[in-house]
């Protein structure tokens, strides 16, 4: 056998994307990760931390503690960082409208326990920009977003200098359906605007600046056409090279390199055969750690039963292996770059690059990219990008195996047991968050909290760095409920656009057309026999910002005919079921990926028959499990599809059919 | 067999009446419905609702103007100010239909402009889509607005977004607001092409990019008097931005102001008299070509016998409609088609 040589090349950071219940079951698990050999720390705060709203809030029922770790206020972050030493962590915080709040909460924690902030190292997420796009846990509108991400910038510059405090995302976009040439532009036009906005602040001296634009990481994906997303990241990097120097004129070659951290596409990661994601995901890994030039920094990546549900320990555990075989018992980190010199890579490289231009010009010409969200024109765009690749699926034309071909399958020991094969969250946590906070509410100093919070508004109102008001709010108990309202009562609340209102004969209907046909006919066919089209509203309950699925519904059920009203993310059931009675629609279609489904559809069910719909047929769809799926369907759901329901057409046909039945109307039956 | 339980018009007229949403909602369901049965109900419903009152109550508000413009926004900064005086808003949002070799399906994507607190009772929301139908509106918009109207102080209607070559839609309201695009030629050929009657508001929205807008609100101002079709009426041009909330109470303001100018000129009743016989027509238009209007004697006929139905001409229109209708099938087919 051969030994490994010596001066082998570092492995990166790796960490797993983690967090739940409450801040003390998250530091459990921390501590233990930390003790398999993680190296850096991964935190996923839940729905209602991120988007600005108390454990307490009707707006955080059924979240709190589900998909993250939630945390009110500074006792929170304590428990959360009990025996770490803050100073020798890296920390990533997946926060981004909050981002200024919680690494606020962060210093402030520090501080408290004598720690400089200068030693203080990690990155808060913090790109709003694409909150808008694909993730959905904005506030604010961008105006205040982009002063808020600047402010963050224009404070840890000074004062935490080691921190990274924003972290550009492209990865969110691949998720939403992005193709590479997308991710490149959208994500340097981000980047660009991130920077332009800093400048023109005014906080940081020319001179400094390149140390602005060396702070700037990005946060990026690989999806398993690997060879394409390795040349995507070498584009990234020759393009960053470029404008940073260009554009900001960073002469420093040094402060021009192109930092990423990645998580592995999850899009593409399957309900069926959820075996298989194994050998995706470490395919996807190998389009990160391949080329030395344009190696990720930190990696993340998602587990094999991540279309299931959240991951347990052990299949986080099973994740942080794959990294760890790819980087201790592989020769990867043996040699320098292997594709350097590759026509065929540099090729494909130049091809990527020529179209990201072309599609950052068209940005630039159109004001920019927040003119061009606030447009629609950019949600629009990766819209229609996942609609080709769903209808291409669809067709059978792009493979996904397991799904679409090779369905034939022998039991899977792998998700036999009686957990489902998934993360339960402790159901007690949310009760239990509400009287801590209530607890922490009673104990603080109230003229403390009350100076504190007016201090925050009147720097939000005067344009002055917000962090050094937010930091004072930490110390003083402030809440991240006061903390998010405080701030929405000076810049107010957005809502972009939805997107789903692409052109149908722009472009090419994909997929079954043949399907399409018979389900246009179907669609016309029951319309007419009930009097008026058939009007199907999409409904997105509580704070979930998975909107992929709705969308594509959305788009789908427009392309056979229906009347879509969709509203977008982040509604509560009072004002579904309030739009289901004032639009007089036939079927309402709620689609919840957060794992709140029981609470919520539970509630638009009550508030539907609190106006008469009691008759109204409800279908939903998400990350439902089997057992819940029963549940549901025992409250009165007339269907529900998860993720192994690829086919778009086949829902479109049963849910005109479930219109039918409840309006005593024979079922027709599967497509031809 | 269908259950399609239709509801007894009498019983709903008086809920309606009442103010009840689930009654509103099912009194639109009903009107949107073409089937016979339906359509013999909703006759009766609008019968029961109308009466004199509807030449005089509520205010019809029709804003229109190209897609973007912000026609949705707007409206939503005018419910704000509506609904902190207290006074009671219905909203019929029309959105553009596929093409029906492309399914004919629609996305409406208005409600999500038209902010609304969690819990309103004093606002209501329904989207259409205009199904192909020529001009920037729907032709259920006509009985639907007039329902609400029996139950909200302030009807308004969103047209879809409009081009220059849209057909008149100046019927749908007692007033009628143009909403315009700064920095786009549109506005501008939209007034000198003559198409329809001109707007009684002009709103230049998006203030908050600057010149453009300034441009464009001078370009109207320079063009619209010129246009002038009434007396009294100055055709006010409110240069604001929808989302920085500039300029909105001086521009919501004109509206009322507008009410009352046709009142105290005693427009209003005459104005939506003419209107529903305009959508008569256009609706019979629409379904039957000019051969239809011929069977009934012609416009000029047509026009005569509705104007004896002052208040409600919608019973007169479904009478109207039937005839043609057996008309037409007693009719000998192969002279139809030249
Ligand atoms: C893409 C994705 C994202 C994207 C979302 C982009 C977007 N705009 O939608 C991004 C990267 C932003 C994201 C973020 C997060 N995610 Co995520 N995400 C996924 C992922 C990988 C795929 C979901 C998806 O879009 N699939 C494609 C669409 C088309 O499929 P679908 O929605 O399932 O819809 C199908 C059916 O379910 C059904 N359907 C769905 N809805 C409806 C509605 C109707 C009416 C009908 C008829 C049918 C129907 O029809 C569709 C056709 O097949 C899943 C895991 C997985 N592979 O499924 C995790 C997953 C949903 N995410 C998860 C989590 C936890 C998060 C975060 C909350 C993490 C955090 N703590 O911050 C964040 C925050 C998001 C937020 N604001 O809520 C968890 C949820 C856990 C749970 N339920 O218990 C999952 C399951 C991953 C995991 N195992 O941990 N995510
Ligand atoms: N800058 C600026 N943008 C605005 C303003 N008002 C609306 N917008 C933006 O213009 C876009 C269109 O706004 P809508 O209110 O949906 O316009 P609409 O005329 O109703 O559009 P359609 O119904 O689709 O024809 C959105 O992106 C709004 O955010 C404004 O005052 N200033
Ligand atoms: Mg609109």
């Amino acid at each position: 056998m051969v030994a490994p040589r010596k001066n082998r090349d570092q492995p990166w950071l790796m960490r797993t994307y983690s967090g739940h219940s409450s801040a003390r079951a998250s530091n459990a698990l921390y501590r233990t990760n930390l003790a398999k050999g993680q190296t850096g720390l991964s935190v996923a705060f839940d729905l209602p931390t991120q988007t600005g709203y108390d454990a307490d809030s009707p707006l955080a029922r059924g979240e709190v503690g589900k998909v993250g770790v939630p945390i009110s206020h500074i006792e929170d972050m304590d428990q959360l960082f009990d025996q770490i030493p803050l100073d020798q962590m890296n920390t990533s915080m997946t926060i981004n409208a909050t981002a200024a709040w919680l690494l606020s909460l962060y210093i402030g924690l520090a501080q408290r326990r004598g720690i400089d902030p200068k030693k203080l190292s990690g990155t808060t997420q913090n790109d709003i920009i694409k909150e808008y796009l694909s993730r959905g846990t904005y506030i604010y509108p961008p105006g205040p977003s982009m002063r808020l991400i600047a402010d963050t910038i224009n404070y840890t510059i000074r004062h935490v200098p080691k921190w990274n405090p924003t972290n550009v995302c492209s990865y969110h976009l691949q998720e939403a359906g992005a193709t590479p040439v997308q991710e490149l532009a959208y994500a340097l036009c981000t980047a660009m605007a991130v920077l332009d906005r800093v400048k023109a602040s005014g906080e940081v001296p020319p001179e400094e600046f390149p140390q602005v634009v060396e702070r700037i990481s990005f946060f990026v994906n690989a999806g398993i056409r690997f060879i394409e997303e390795c040349c995507k990241l070498r584009a990234f990097g020759e393009m960053w090279d470029e404008l940073t120097l260009s554009r900001y004129q960073v002469e420093d070659p040094k402060l021009r390199r192109f930092r990423y951290g990645v998580q592995v596409n999850s899009l593409g990661l399957t309900e069926a055969q959820p075996e298989n994601n194994v050998q995706r995901i470490v395919l996807e890994m190998l389009a990160v750690a391949l080329s030395k030039r344009a190696r990720a920094r930190a990696i993340q990546l998602p587990a094999w039963n991540e279309a299931m549900g959240l991951p347990r320990p052990w299949d986080q555990q099973w994740a942080l292996r794959m990294q760890q075989v790819m980087a201790f018992e592989t020769d990867l980190l043996e040699y320098e770059d292997i594709l350097d010199g590759s026509p065929v890579i540099a090729a494909k490289v130049s091809e990527l690059i020529a179209g990201a231009r072309r599609e950052i010009d068209n940005v630039e010409a159109q004001g920019g990219i927040i003119a061009a969200i606030e447009s629609g024109y950019i949600k629009r765009e990766l819209v229609g990008s996942h609609m080709s690749r769903l209808r291409a699926i669809e067709s059978g034309e792009l493979k996904i195996i397991g799904v679409n071909c090779f369905q034939e399958t022998a039991e899977s020991p792998l998700t036999m047991g009686s957990d489902g094969a998934i993360m339960k969250s402790d159901p007690a946590a949310e009760r239990q968050q509400i009287e801590r906070l209530q607890e922490h509410r009673r104990q603080r100093n109230d003229a403390d909290v009350r100076a504190a919070l007016q201090g925050l508004s009147d720097t939000a109102k005067s344009g002055d760095n917000i962090m050094p008001s937010s930091i004072r709010c930490a110390l003083a108990g402030v809440t991240t409920g006061e903390w998010g309202d405080s701030l929405r009562a000076v810049f107010g609340e957005f809502r972009p656009p939805t997107g789903v209102d692409i052109a149908i004969d722009s472009r090419e209907v994909l997929g079954r057309k043949d399907q399409v046909t018979e389900l246009r006919e179907r669609v016309g066919r029951t319309g007419n026999a009930l009097g008026r089209p058939l009007k199907i509203l999409v409904g997105k309950p509580g704070l979930d910002g998975h909107s992929n699925g709705a969308e594509q519904v959305a788009v789908k059920a427009r392309d056979v005919g229906f009347e879509v009203v969709y509203d977008g993310i982040r509604l509560t059931p009072q004002q579904i079921a309030q739009a289901a009675q004032e639009e007089g629609v036939h079927v309402v279609g709620l689609s919840i990926l957060s794992g709140s489904h029981m609470e919520l559809v539970g509630s638009v069910l009550q508030e539907l028959r609190a106006r008469d719909l009691a008759g109204l047929p409800v279908v939903a769809g998400g990350i439902i499990p089997p057992a819940d799926a029963e549940r549901l369907m025992a409250l009165g759901v007339r269907a529900i599809y998860t993720p192994k329901d690829f086919s778009l057409n086949a829902i479109m046909g049963d849910i005109v059919d479930v219109v039918r039945e409840s309006n005593g109307l024979e079922r027709l039956g599967l497509l031809s | 067999m269908t259950n399609l339980g239709l509801p007894d018009p009498e019983q709903l007229a008086a809920r309606i009446l009442r103010g009840e949403r689930a009654a509103v909602a099912s009194g639109l369901n009903l009107l949107d419905n073409r089937l016979p049965a339906a359509r013999g109900r909703a006759v009766r419903l609008l019968a029961c609702l109308s009466g004199e009152r509807w030449l005089s109550a509520g205010h019809l508000i029709g804003v229109t103007g190209p897609p973007g413009a912000g026609k949705s926004s707007l409206v939503s900064a005018m419910i704000r100010e509506w609904r902190l005086a207290g006074t009671t808003v219905g909203v019929l949002a029309v959105d553009p239909s596929s093409r029906p070799e492309l399914g004919g399906g629609a996305l409406l994507g208005d409600r999500i402009r038209i902010k609304t607190p969690a819990q309103d009772d004093g606002l209501f929301i329904r989207s259409l889509a205009n199904r192909n139908q020529l001009g920037g509106v729907a032709g259920e918009v006509w009985p639907m607005s007039w329902l609400m109207l029996a139950c909200f102080d302030i009807v308004v209607i969103e047209t879809v977004g409009v081009g220059q070559t849209e057909i008149d839609i100046a019927e749908i309201g007692d007033t009628v607001c143009y909403v315009a695009q700064p920095a786009s030629g549109d506005t501008i050929q939209y007034l000198k092409s003559g198409i329809i009657e001109i707007p009684d508001i002009f709103a230049v929205n998006k203030a908050d990019l600057g010149a453009a807008a300034r441009k464009t609100a001078n370009e109207i101002g320079r063009s619209a008097p010129r246009q002038d079709r009434r007396e009294g009426w100055d055709y006010p041009v409110c240069l604001l931005s929808a989302t920085m909330q500039t300029g909105i109470k001086e521009f919501h303001a004109h509206f009322d102001r507008h009410r009352r100018f046709l009142v105290a000129a005693g427009l209003l009743a005459r104005q939506r008299s003419q209107h529903q016989s305009a959508w008569v027509l256009r609706l019979l238009k629409e379904e039957f070509g000019t051969f239809g209007l011929e069977l009934l004697g012609g416009r000029a006929a047509i026009e005569k016998r509705l104007g004896e139905y002052r208040s409600s001409q919608f019973e007169e229109y479904e009478r109207m409609r039937e005839h043609i209708l057996s008309r037409l099938l007693s009719v000998n087919q192969p002279t139809l088609s030249p």
